[in-house]
């Protein structure tokens, strides 16, 4: 059951059309890369995952508590919706992510709200900052002294999880007039030496704020010296890079690495060069729980290609 | 029914095409636009308006000892950052102003610390 075409060989239109109604229910399809083309796994999604000797984990991200202009007056309710998406997750996912801009303005209340409604997921939550993170007095001070335990410079780190190395990276430190997202030559000559020991078997999962690469440099979406790191990445036979900033869902794949975009808890951005500028978009209310959601991200043993599924916080659980 | 399972498919499609999923993006309105701020008072001097994450005007040229007021009315923090950092504003929420006397003449470079793609000149010239 793991490739599309046999699903329909095997049983016809029912299954897709069983498909198409589960997804239209928002029951959350798993989808899989393989060869570069997304397939869905079947009908039971996480549920049939989650019996796998593999795990799961979560991403979240831009939940910018403190932000509240008229695209979503209540970041802090949205976040708290998307927490509630994380609890009634089927099965018990091995942590969260939090791809960046927790706060909106790095203010202590920002990020005491943000830390009480995430920490109401009973998850472990791995940080990376976003920009909206780093400006207090101290440039980071604060960001640092809640998330930096066990971290290295401006806050990046790696973990392994049953095979699975983790990398967060930060890309949102050093910025250069003109320029995009940076990591630095330390972060960079940090990465090369983590990585160095790592077999190209190993299952790579990278995480930071701002996609790793150039989606839309005119909107500054990408990082500057994002090549290099994808460079170090090149060898491995699976990797999955994980990004937040652009408030939106977006894939692209590049020989083994996998790109995905998160949507924010907080609100929605237009799609690239759809509008004048990026920035927060006012959409109808009824739409808005469409646009902001969680992430399901599924790894089993085997098999290249993580499973990962996009829930709107409009979908039913 | 029916027309649920159109819609499914085109959203299917476009996912496998490896496309966004945001069909539902089309009917977006600019969050800006429903926030416009107060005009600027003459205390402020000159003023560089921050608007859909450009600096405007880009390039201003003004004489030695010209105020220079900094108005973000985009819906999202911006600040200035002088290319060297020799200043920098605080992060300037919507409505929030950041003024710079420039007293001698030369040129300064400066671009915006959350969005480093949004660059500006000041050419301070007697």
């Amino acid at each position: 059951m793991s490739h599309h075409d046999d699903d329909q060989a095997a049983n016809g239109h029912t299954r897709r059309h069983a498909l198409e109604c589960m997804l239209w229910a928002g029951t959350g399809v798993l989808w899989t890369m393989a060869a570069g083309v997304p397939v869905s796994r079947g009908l039971l999604g996480t549920a049939q995952a989650a019996e796998t000797t593999g795990f799961s984990f979560l991403q979240i991200s831009d939940s910018h508590i403190g932000f509240a202009k008229p695209a979503n007056p209540h970041a802090d309710a949205t976040l708290k919706e998307a927490i509630g998406k994380v609890k009634a997750m089927p099965g018990k996912p091995a942590f969260m992510l939090h791809t960046g801009d927790i706060t909106h303005l790095s203010k202590p209340a920002e990020f005491d709200t943000a830390a009480q409604l995430i920490g109401e997921s009973g998850l472990d939550v791995h940080y990376v900052p976003g920009e909206h993170d780093l400006v207090d007095e101290g440039e980071g001070k604060a960001y640092l002294e809640r998330y930096g335990k066990n971290t290295k410079g401006a806050g990046w780190y790696a973990f392994d999880q049953a095979g699975v190395h983790f990398v967060g990276l930060v890309n949102v430190v050093g910025l250069k007039a003109g320029g995009m997202g940076s990591l630095g030559a330390e972060q960079l000559a940090w990465l090369a030496d983590d990585l160095k020991t790592k077999s190209d078997s190993t299952p790579i999962v990278v995480f930071a704020h701002i996609p790793l690469y150039a989606l839309y440099p005119q909107w500054g979406w990408g990082t500057d010296d994002g090549d290099q790191a994808l460079a170090m990445l090149k060898r491995f036979g699976s990797v999955t890079v994980l990004n937040g900033h652009i408030h939106q869902l977006m894939q692209k794949v590049e020989g083994n690495v996998t790109f995905h975009t998160a949507r924010s808890t907080a609100f929605p951005q237009p799609e690239p060069g759809k509008a004048p500028s990026p920035g927060p978009m006012l959409v109808p209310a009824e739409k808005l729980r469409g646009l902001l959601g969680v992430r399901n991200v599924v790894y089993m043993p085997g098999q290249a290609s993580l499973a990962v599924t996009d829930t709107a916080l409009a979908d039913a659980s | 029914m029916m027309a649920r399972r159109c819609l499914l498919k085109r959203v299917l499609s476009l996912a496998m095409a490896g496309m966004a999923f945001t069909l539902l993006l089309a009917a977006g309105a600019r969050a800006e636009d429903a926030a416009a701020p107060a005009p600027a008072a003459a205390a402020d001097g000159i003023v560089v308006k921050i608007e859909n994450f450009t600096f405007n005007p880009a390039v201003l040229t003004v004489k030695p000892g010209t105020t220079v007021t900094f108005l973000n009315a985009d819906d999202i923090p911006h600040s200035v950052v002088e290319t060297d950092k020799k200043f920098k504003s605080k992060p300037l929420d919507t409505g929030n102003k950041f003024s710079m006397t420039f007293a001698d003449a030369g040129e300064i470079s400066y671009y915006c610390g959350f969005h480093s793609h949004m660059t500006g000149k000041i050419i301070v010239k007697p």
